[in-house]
This record gives C-alpha cells, structure tokens and sequence, in this order.
C-alpha cells in the first residue's frame, strides 16, 4: 500500500554506487505544528515558485500545538501598549531574553493574530465583534487572545486547513527524520524514513527549518504529547549547532497528578485559587502580592510560571500539600466561578476533569502537581530563525531566539510560533531564492545514515536492553537531577549517569525488525534524541552557577548578573563531548533590574530607556 | 473491578500475514488506566512489536481511534475498569472500514483527500481582502458554526458510518462537517463554490441519514445535523435554479431591461 501524499517534486535521483533514493525541494519544513505550517505559507508567499516540502513524523493536524489550551498574546487594546507586553516578556523572563527578539516579536504578534483571524480562527469575540482578549500570568495586561480553552487547537487545524491551498506546499506525512546532511557548514538535506513502507529516503533541500517543537518527554511528568522527544534540538546538536540556554525548563504549576495533563492558566486568569491543603491562598507567602477575590494581573494566582512552581516546591517542604499515589498536590478552586463561566470560557478544563480525573471542576476541587511544560532554551538562532549552519533554520519551541529567557510568560508560545515560524519561512525562501539547485554532495552521508539505521537497529544481532526500561531510568535521572531545584551534587551524579545510559543505549535490543510502520524503530531513535538532549539539559544546568527564573541552584540561590547575564551555548565536539560557551545577552532598552510581582509592580516606564531615534 | 483482563488485540503485519488474527494479552486493570496505557504497558514490557497510533493522551490530537468491543472509540479517552468486570475481555481492532497498514495502524490518505475536496480555508470574494485588521464577528455569529470547528479528524464517525462502508467513495461525516463549518462562518464567502463539488451522489446525497456519526463523535460535532443543514441548503438552491437564471440575480435582470 502506498501512502498518499501530493509528492510531484518526488525524483528517483540515484547516482552511481549510491542506494539511497533521493527527492529535492527548495525549502524543507521539517514539523508540520503551528510554526512549521507559518513557516511553509510565508515562504510559498515570497515566492510561489519554489518547491516547498512539510516532513512531519505525524499528520500535521495531530503535532503538538493542538494541544495548547490558553490563549496567544499580542497587544489588542487602547490601553495596552507594545512597550507593556515588551516589558512583561523581558522581566517575565529574569532579563535573559534577547530584547531586540522580544521587540520583535511584540510589534509582529499582533499582525499574526489577526492574520491567522483572516484566515478563519474562531477566536472569541466582545459583543459588538472584535475579539476578546483575556488575562494571562506575569501580563500586566490583558492581551491574550482565546478560542475558548482549545486556542492551540484551532490555531493549528486553521493554519493545516489554509496550507491545503496552497499548491507550491507537498508534505510527507508519517516521515521520521534521522539526520540532517551537513557538507562543510551548509545544510543540504535530511535522511527520513516513511514509516509506512520503512523505505529510508534522502530528501534534499537549499533550505531547512526545524520546527521540531519541545522535548518534554526527557521528564517522567509532563503535559507533552508522547511525540514530543526534542528531535530537532538533537538533530541540530548532531549536525553542529549549538543548543542555547538548555538549563531552563519550564514547569507549569497545574498539571492533573498521573495524567500530567495541562489545566490551562486561563483557569486562574478567570479566577480560580491556587489553594494548600488547608485551604489556604498559599501564594500570599512568596512575595506576589496579597489575595483579593478577583484576579489581579502579576500578582497572585497570576505569577510568573517558574515563580508559582517554586512556591509549590516550598509548601511540600512545609507538609502542606496533600497527600496522593502520585505524588504531593495542592489544588485549584473553580467553584466560586460558577457553572455558566465555566463552561463558556473553559469548557476543556471541565471536560478534561471529569473525563480523566472523574471530578467536576463546577463542584470540587482539582487537584495539581507542578508539570514540565516547555523548554525556553533549544536550536540557537538569530531573529530571522537563522543557525549558525548555513541553510538551518529553526522556529518554535525547538528553537532558542530568545525571546523567553529565563521564563516564558504564558501565551507568549503560541504567537511566537507564527511570529518566527513567519520570520524563518521568509528568510529560508530568500535564501534558497539565491541559491542553485540542491547538490547531492552530501548522497554518501546519506548511505553512511542508512546503514547505520540497519546495522544499530534493524539487522542488529544480540542486545540486551529495553527501550522502555533505559527511558525511564533517563526520565527518572534528570527529574531527580535537573528538577525545579538543582545543586552541584546531584547534576554531577545526573550527568554521570546519563552517560552510563548512553552506553547502555548501544546495547538495545528490538523486538520488532519490520519495515512497515515500525514504531518501535522510531522509539528507539526518539530515545537516543532524548539522551543527547537530556545530556545537554544536566550539562548546562551544572554549568550555570547562579540562579535565574526557572534555573534554581540551591548552591548558588542568587542571580548573577555579572558572570551570566549570558546564553549558555553548547556545542558538540569533533569526539562526541561536548562544550559550553558563554554569549552576552541583547539589552535595548531595559536594563536588569528585580523582578516584581504583587502590587508594587513597576511601570515599564519607571524603567526602560527610551529610544532615541 | 477485576484487577486483571485479557486484551485480544488484532494483529496483522503484511511482511507475514495474509490476514488479521487475535492475540491475547492479560494486563493489570489500574482505576486510572484508560485502553492506551494497557496497550504502552503490552509495548514497553510485552511485545514490542505491537503497533498503533497514538500522542497527547488528552483527547485532542485524534490519533488514538480503535474499535474497542466493536464501537470507535478514542483509547485515551476510554477507561479500563468500564470494562473490566469478573471474566470480561477487551476486544481491540483497527477502526472500521478504513485499510489497515499494520495492527491497530490505519490508512487515512483517502480520508485526507476527503478533508481537502471540502475546501476548508476561508473564501472571500477577490476584491475583498483585507490586508490588515480583523473582521468583525459577533459570539452569536460565531455560535453558528463552533460546534462544527470542533472536530479533531479522529476518523470515528467514519468507522461509524453504515455509508463509508458500502461506498468508500462517500465524502463522509468529518469531510462534510468541516465543510458546512466554513459555509456557516460569517466571514466565509465560498459556500456555493464548496456546494458545487460536495453536492453530488459522493458527497452529501450519500448521507442516508443514520446519525450513527453524531453517536460515536467524542467531540460532540454532530455531524450528521451539519449534513441536514447542508440537504436543505442544497435543495433550496436547486429550487432557486429555477425561479432565477443561473448566474443572474433579479437585481441584474431588471437592469438589463
């Protein structure tokens, strides 16, 4: 059975000596989520003669922006102001955003919201039409754009439903990426594998963006989709580029315990408590304000993500949070919202309760646990989406611009798939406009690739280890390791022993040896993805003495402005170890300075430098 | 609740079979456990050649759709303890009447197809484009079609539909669905282009109306109510046909006289 897909620029280009087939575009999306799908419409619109591909492991409409629940932020009101939402962002996220990224991105944030408007996105709406906007943690105003709870959702089936008419866009869908070819510091293309035939297949291209997404699953409790192995940050890190400030993960500070599954911070943006087990407003106590009964923008229950996560981690300390068989919770009150409220502005929050919970969010109360949710550090890049290797391009949470620095407010994500997926779609179709056909210098690599994929899993005799058994040692390892709060001790000893499982990986053993829709193949080489990136993540942290948003040394429990006011870079030698180099963060016009929630929260006025122009 | 059940889990690998056959599995029934995680627990630590689809575990992303005990069903959605009461077994196969790549794994292309023929993406008349700014949409003018934008192409209602199984031809729920979620949006201006190629024999003259879509759907789309709306709308265009010369209004007639 052949898989359908719209393949005319297909070429059987076999050379010489050389197995593997080959295809050629001129930009190839590598992700088919929102800032894939962004990236692949901006490029077919500056210029709809080129051939542009989308290889997606998944149908683009189950990538994981589906599941983002909030809202995306972009200034909509006479009384915001982009300097605001600028503001927000940079202190949001503890001065380590690059502010000419964070510039940027506020100025385009709007126009791609109201784009993704023009092209159907059911956002809800004020009575008289125009479209409502809702309050977000860590915004000091109220400019996060909804579609009720399911924004991520119908931002994505928007943006896969307007790609279709899009004639200069093919896509391989079910394709999974192995490698990125790499001759001399110039991207030329990628091995994949189509999982529905196990036909491994070279895909040329002047250019390439990642839009891989996160890497979530390196955690045992995560709200990311199993999908979500950081396969981009590893095939960027493998081919030479640096993987920027991976020591900040984001958690989120209600995840349903078992599950993981996201209860959306709109939920608290309605109004909803965060409440200990003595039914307390426990957040009083950490420095964000004091509790009224409306939601107060930055304070409270409308903290900063990193902020509210590690408050959690305190209560535990002080035996008030309760008790479950997974793991301590505190809970999240609705009840005072009422039903009407409910089912209008979180309707998936309710569902989402009574269907894998077995509570009603309308009577009761949900209990949470802090949940990994988001990696801000990835694929370093310039504010075109640029890597360092020629013809690379990232966007979307696999990349690292940085827009989100030490902390990503929340519904910052969503607008800044379609603000850089938007930017690196023009600029990988300008590049690739310049550049002659694809050249197949790289076709050798291509065979190495395949016989690797041959000889290490698929026609591998003997074996010894689990897929499941060594995942989950890894997951363990770096939760135990690079949790909300790290130290020296327990990094060293993480990163030792992610290096034990990465030897450990080379004895793994498959059951499955078919070539048709061999999903154990593909959990194989997500795991050896997650190693690199988990390996990455333990290095970075252990390097980064201080502590800075949602990176918390106990060791080291100041921020440290002087030594790493600084990305992270690391780099991947020649011999497989690797480096961590250290670049100067981009301040335009607010100058660090303490970050502060509650009431005493400073205008951005009282702090930025104006810009002379 | 049993703390154990048998899972007999279709198989088919067309490198070895010719057909599909049973194999069964007995797996820890545990209150949280929805169908999905059994069938990890079989892949991580059983048989790890044991192929599906599946991703975000919340009910959103719509790859997880299996028969479960004959109904599609989303696994991650669906609990095991419902099932699981003293000498009860699960029964798990591929979705209805789609071909079957491998095990639980089905073949979608021809339902991709579907969804594009429907035309789903916003039409305006050219001169109209707005090259900034939003449109104005009012909740209640949004209400019109929100159910119809709820769908997450999951494919149930397809394993559902006595149609789909007679004629694989048929356009389908999901496709139709989506397409009168675009006719009913305020902003959209294509619904007579989208009538013109869903309303023949395949598209929504094949609906025999079983409702059987709307039963199945997780997401509470109803389908098949979008399909009557789309029957009426088509008839009543069919009528105008022929009080009014296609292509000419009223409006034009009298200025021409």
């Amino acid at each position: 059975m052949r898989v359908w897909r719209s393949c005319d620029a297909l070429v059987a280009g076999r050379s010489p000596g050389v197995s593997v087939e080959a295809s050629s575009h001129d930009v190839l999306l590598i992700g088919g989520g929102a800032a894939g799908l962004r990236a692949a419409i901006a490029a077919a619109e500056v210029n709809p003669k080129l051939n542009i591909a989308v290889v997606s492991k998944v149908y683009p409409m189950r990538s994981h922006t589906v599941s983002a629940e909030g809202g995306a932020a972009g200034v909509a009101k006479p009384d915001d102001s982009l300097d605001e939402h600028a503001y927000d962002t940079v202190s949001g996220g503890d001065w380590l955003s690059d502010q000419d990224a964070v510039e940027a991105f506020v100025a385009e944030a709007p126009q791609e919201l109201a784009q993704l408007e023009r092209w159907g996105c059911p956002w809800n709406r004020e009575p008289d039409g125009h479209v409502a906007v809702r309050a977000f943690g860590g915004m000091k105003k109220m400019r996060t754009w909804f579609a009720a709870d399911k924004t991520g959702f119908h931002m994505l089936h928007t943006l896969f439903q307007t790609t279709l008419k899009y004639q200069p866009i093919s896509r391989y869908d079910e394709w999974f990426v192995t490698k990125l070819l790499v001759d001399d510091g110039v991207v030329h293309g990628v091995v994949a594998i189509e999982l529905m035939s196990g036909r491994i297949q070279t895909i040329l291209a002047k250019a390439v963006i990642l839009c891989t997404g996160g890497c979530g699953r390196v955690f045992p409790f995560t709200t990311n989709a199993n999908i979500k192995s950081g396969d981009g940050m590893a095939l960027a890190f493998r081919a030479g580029a640096p993987l920027k400030d991976m020591e900040f993960v984001q958690y989120h500070p209600t995840g349903l315990p078992f599950t993981g599954i996201l209860i959306t911070e709109a939920a608290r943006a309605e109004g909803g408590y965060m409440l200990n087990k003595d039914g307390y407003r426990y957040l009083q106590d950490y420095n964000l304000g004091k509790p009224e009964l409306k939601p107060v923008l930055r304070c409270m229950e409308l903290g900063p993500r990193d902020r509210l996560s590690q408050a959690f981690v305190h209560e535990e300390h002080k035996g008030r949070t309760t008790s479950t068989p997974y793991g301590p919770v505190v809970h999240l009150d609705l009840r005072h919202l009422g039903e009407k409220l409910i089912n209008a502005k979180l309707p998936f929050v309710r569902e989402l309760c009574q269907k894998y919970q077995n509570i009603d969010p309308v009577r009761e109360l949900i209990p949470v646990r802090p949940v990994v949710h988001y990696m801000m550090g990835g694929v370093s890049t310039d504010i075109q989406g640029a890597t360092p290797l020629q013809g690379l391009y990232a966007a979307g949470e696999v990349a690292c611009v940085s827009l989100n620095g030490a902390n990503r407010l929340g519904s910052n994500s969503l607008p800044e798939c379609l603000v850089f997926g938007n930017r690196s779609g023009k600029a990988a179709a300008e590049f690739a406009s310049s550049q002659e056909a694809a050249n197949g210098v790289v076709l050798a690599q291509a065979v190495d690739e395949e016989n690797r994929l041959k000889s290490e899993f698929l026609n591998k005799t003997g074996g010894r280890e689990r897929i499941a058994t060594i995942r989950t040692e890894m997951q363990t390892t770096v939760e135990q390791s690079a949790g909300i709060y790290r130290e020296e001790t327990s990094l060293r000893e993480g990163l030792h022993r992610i290096m034990e499982l990465q030897e450990r990986y080379q004895d793994i053993s498959l059951d499955d040896r078919s070539h048709t829709f061999n999903t154990e193949l593909e959990s194989a080489l997500e795991l050896g993805f997650m190693l690199d990136v988990a390996q990455s993540m333990v290095a970075s942290a252990m390097h980064r003495t201080e502590s800075r948003g949602a990176h918390q040394r106990t060791d080291f429990p100041m921020r440290n402005d002087e030594k790493f006011l600084a990305h992270s870079l690391l780099y991947r030698n020649f011999d497989g170890s690797a480096r961590v180099e250290y670049s100067p963060v981009t301040i335009t016009r607010w100058p660090p300075g303490e970050r502060v929630y509650g009431q005493q929260t400073q205008h951005p006025d009282a702090t930025a430098v104006q810009r002379v122009s | 609740m049993a703390d154990k059940i048998v899972m007999e889990i279709a198989r088919y690998s067309p490198e070895s079979d010719h057909e599909p056959h049973f194999e069964s599995y007995e797996v820890p029934v545990k209150r949280e456990w929805v169908v999905l995680d059994a069938l990890n627990h079989i892949k991580d630590n059983v048989d790890g050649s044991l192929t599906y689809r599946w991703s975000c575990r919340m009910g959103i992303c719509g790859s997880c759709g299996m028969m479960v005990n004959g109904e599609p069903k989303l696994t991650c959605a669906t609990f095991l303890s419902s099932y699981a009461r003293n000498g009860n077994k699960i029964r798990v196969e591929p979705l209805r009447y789609f071909p079957v790549i491998r095990d639980l794994v089905t073949e979608i292309g021809g339902f991709m197809e579907k969804l594009k023929k429907a035309k789903p993406w916003l039409m305006r008349a050219t001169n109209d484009q707005l090259s900034e700014g939003t449109y104005l949409q009012t909740p209640e003018q949004l209400d019109r079609y929100k159910q119809f934008s709820m769908c997450i192409n999951c494919t149930l209602c397809y394993a559902a539909c006595p149609v789909v199984g007679l004629d694989p031809v048929f356009i389908g729920p999901a496709a139709l669905a989506l397409a009168q979620r675009y006719n009913m949006d305020s902003r959209d201006q294509g619904a007579a282009e989208r009538t013109a190629t869903l309303a023949h024999p395949d598209g929504v003259w094949g609906c025999t109306f079983v409702g059987e879509c709307t039963r199945v759907c997780p997401k509470h789309v109803d389908p098949a109510g979008a399909i009557q709306q789309y029957k009426i709308a088509a008839v009543i265009d069919w009528l105008k046909s022929f009080v009014t010369p296609r292509g000419r209004d009223a409006g034009s007639l009298a200025g021409n006289d």
